[in-house]
């Protein structure tokens, strides 16, 4: 199979206009990953199935990923004058990101036998409206997948023949797998000693009078 | 009674499909049946909203999540080795295959090397566990299809055999939680291989017995052929794995396709269908049983001494460098994939898993669509699903 | 009568036996288990009454599939949220006497899967629970000791008095209410008459 580089070059060749961005993978498995902006990421995804050298028939995998607002903290080697004598010193250089959702497409080819080629949308923000391009009319694969997105993320998937919840219940209102979540404060007793566990279970404790 | 605005199906709209199949004008003679969660024959806690014109399937839309138990959820505020017992409970008839896939994902992501008799352990009981699934879902099949104990019976009797293998391994029944990263947790006990061996031998003569009674009956293959036809671009197109993939004859095992473990060592066939209905399906699963005997055969007396564990692989302590990994294996529903997003921490940032029965269940509706009800029923069962993993 | 006399009559070919004794006796011996699977403990269940395990040696063989047929219920796997309501339904669609038998540490607590938000911590919050069984799943073995448990409880019960059964109280209910999806929990998240979190002491 071509290199991620080679696709990406094909692909903006293909679809004037798109923005695609190769995001490195540092892991020792080196599955580098295809980033495409929202508008034009059913068009590319229909490039990577149709083109006859990757033909990318098969959808393997759709996974919603929540990253929330952050500090990164990147450590900088800047040149200063200390003492008179200019020497190299690192510092830490804090850039602030903001919060996305992210959908994560593995695709794969049965007919060529090749794979993955691993395709990113990103949202702008996580606040309403999070919006990118549903990829079911191209691979039905991703109906349920793209539901449960949805259901786990709160999604919308532009162009979903069904959007709907499929693991919750329809009047459910919250995100549960967002990272912010905070589930309902069902617990009364924990055996286990985790200390997040234990912090929750105060709540149900009877309180008890302080000794003297 | 009122349609539901919620169909899908190819550019036609609800109306059209039901004009089509009972004639316009008839509408108000269509019957809501909502099959499950609590119904004899779902395989579970899993629900069916069909229409029904008479006897014939007008609409059939799966509703999910009875059993959603918050596996990803969890596994995101636990370490990655607190995860592996909770692979067993996705799909609990095959809990070693599905730590095998979890296993692998890790080792891609950590970079991790399985040593060589951890390779042929993993193989073995790998193969053990698809020989098991298998018999277990010819006995439901033929229960969906109304021959009620026997069959089912017959398949629990072998399963008991192969399960004292797995018990004498593991120290559990089913839920194993045996692989780790980089190896197996414990080496074989005394005398397992030759108990393998014995059940290895003997399993072909309870394959002819329950062939014999079942594969030329002819009440079976008039339930079963042309019934929940599947065609093989709708098949690649919904995303199709395992042995419902293979019935409808496209050649995609990924035992052949993605190399891993050991596989390359040993010949095998992987067995394909030519009218994607359900006789093929379950032919299919006959025919592999007998191939993955065939890899067990070698393989049990291949298997060489050393080492169980890679003795680089951390237990405590184990954080895995930021990056992201997608690993897959076949386990005997289909492709069961892992893919992990790792932010240095102990705990995986993003734990997803790819489950083959949910998505295998995508073209449900398009297979079951004027058939009558209980070939609906025959259908879902041809499909192999395991709720445990359908809603996670 | 005393048991000497009793034993004394036996011995003459004469049985003597309390009708409540009969009762209890014909009842503990044909409890008809209602299929009903939830998770991966449904699998051991089914195990139990297949041919290694032969679950009708203790006259439970019967599943019956219609809540309306059956007189035990073994909640046997995880009830999720979504689930809890049907789970609760069915209890009272069946008719008394009715037992339960929480199948697994998921129906029990909840389990390994305690920490899930669409997992409900104990099935124990909405219906009267006979026996819990522990175990992630529970062996065959354990299950059928449930059943001999369970039968150990039927023969105890008495028919009249102020501590006869609850199928003969009127007062005490035979239907518990369904909870209903709300927007974050199920709404109540318990039904207080049968289930009340534990104190603990520390």
């Amino acid at each position: 199979m071509e290199t991620l580089e080679q696709i990406k070059a094909r692909a903006e060749a293909t679809v004037p206009g798109a923005q695609l961005s190769v995001v490195k993978n540092d892991s020792p498995c080196a599955q580098h990953s295809l980033l495409v902006d929202v508008e034009h990421a059913y068009v590319v995804a229909q490039f990577l199935r149709d083109d006859p050298q990757l033909r990318l028939d098969y959808c393997s995998n759709v996974t919603g990923v929540d990253f929330l607002d952050a500090e990164l903290s990147e450590k900088v080697k800047v040149k200063k004058v200390v003492d008179g004598v200019e020497k190299e010193v690192e510092e830490v250089k804090k850039t602030k990101r903001a919060g996305y959702l992210e959908v994560v497409y593995h695709l794969y080819s049965m007919s060529l036998k090749h794979g993955p080629v691993i395709l990113r949308q990103r949202t702008p923000g996580r606040a309403d409206p999070v919006k990118v391009a549903s990829l079911t009319p191209l691979w039905r694969s991703a109906e349920f997948q793209e539901r449960e997105v949805f259901d786990l993320y709160g999604v919308l998937f532009d162009g979903h023949p069904d959007l709907r919840r499929i693991l919750m219940w329809d009047g459910f209102k919250d995100y549960p797998m967002r990272k912010d979540y905070r589930e309902p404060d069902d617990y009364e007793y924990e055996p286990t000693p985790h200390d997040e566990v234990l912090e929750k279970a105060k709540a149900h404790l009877p309180k008890q009078e302080v000794k003297a | 009674m009122t349609f539901h605005d919620l169909a899908y199906d190819a550019g036609k709209t609800d109306f059209q499909r039901k004009a089509e199949v009972i004639g316009v004008g008839r509408e108000g003679e269509l019957l809501e049946v909502a099959m499950g969660p609590q119904h004899p024959s779902t395989h579970g806690v899993f629900r069916m909203d069909v229409v029904l014109d008479g006897e014939t399937v007008v609409k059939l839309k799966p509703v999910f999540g009875y059993l959603h138990r918050n596996h990803e959820k969890i596994a995101e505020n636990t370490s990655y080795l607190g995860s592996m017992p909770y692979t067993d409970r996705l799909d609990y008839f095959c809990s070693l295959t599905n730590n095998w896939a979890y296993a692998l994902s890790v080792e891609k992501l950590a970079g991790l090397q399985v040593p060589e008799r951890a390779e042929y352990i993993r193989l073995i009981t790998a193969e053990l566990t698809r020989v098991l699934n298998h018999t277990c879902l010819a006995g439901f099949l033929l229960q969906d299809m109304g021959a009620l104990g026997t069959p089912l019976m017959y398949a629990f009797r072998e399963r008991e055999k192969i399960l004292d293998l797995i018990e004498s391994l593991t120290g559990a029944r089913m839920m194993c939680n045996y692989m780790r990263f980089g190896g197996c947790r414990c080496d074989l006990p005394a005398g397992w291989l030759d108990a393998a061996k014995k059940v290895v031998a003997e399993y072909p003569r309870f394959l002819d017995e329950f062939e014999t009674l079942l594969s030329g009956n002819e009440i079976l293959m008039a339930r079963t052929q042309g019934v929940g036809k599947l065609s093989a671009e709708l098949a690649i197109n919904a995303g199709i794995t395992g042995p419902m993939l293979r019935a409808s004859g496209v050649d995609y095992d990924l035992r052949k396709v993605d190399n891993y473990g050991i596989y390359s060592r040993y010949p095998f066939r992987v067995p394909l269908g030519s009218h994607g209905d359900v006789y093929d399906r379950y032919m299919i699963r006959m025919l592999e049983m007998r191939e993955s005997l065939k890899i067990l055969e070698p393989a049990l007396k291949d298997i060489p001494e050393g080492p169980v564990v890679d003795p680089k692989a951390k237990l405590r302590g184990f954080r895995p460098k930021a990056g992201e990994a997608y690993g897959r294996i076949e386990t005997p529903k289909g492709e069961l994939g892992f893919y992990l997003i790792s932010d240095g921490s102990p705990n995986p940032y993003r734990y997803r898993v790819r489950p083959p029965s949910l998505i295998n269940l995508t073209i449900l509706e398009d297979m079951c669509l004027g058939q009558t009800v209980a070939d609906a029923i025959v259908t879902l069962g041809s499909v192999d699903i395991v709720l445990g993993e359908v809603d996670r | 009568m005393d048991d000497g006399l009793r034993n004394e009559l036996s011995k003459q070919g004469v049985v003597v036996v309390k009708l409540e004794e009969l009762y209890n006796w014909g009842r503990k011996n044909s409890v008809w288990p209602l299929s009903f699977g939830l998770a991966c403990c449904a699998i051991e269940m089914m195990a139990a009454s297949m041919a290694r395990y032969d679950l009708s040696r203790f006259g439970a063989e019967v599943f019956r599939p219609s809540p309306r047929q059956a007189d035990l219920m073994i909640v046997a796997g995880t009830v999720t949220k979504k689930m809890a309501p049907q789970v609760v339904r069915l209890y009272n669609q069946m008719p008394e006497p009715k037992y339960v038998i929480a199948m697994g540490a998921c129906a029990i607590s909840g389990g390994p899967f305690k920490q899930g938000y669409n997992v409900l911590k104990g099935i124990d919050r909405y219906i009267p629970v006979d026996v819990h069984i522990p175990g992630c799943p529970p062996r065959p073995e354990a299950l059928i000791h449930a059943f001999m448990t369970l039968q150990r409880k039927i023969d105890a019960q008495k028919l009249t008095g102020p501590d006869r059964a609850r199928h003969l109280n009127a007062e005490l209910p035979s239907e518990f209410p369904v909870p209903l999806f709300g927007e974050h929990d199920l709404v109540p998240t318990k039904n207080p008459n049968v289930w009340e979190p534990a104190v603990v002491v520390r």
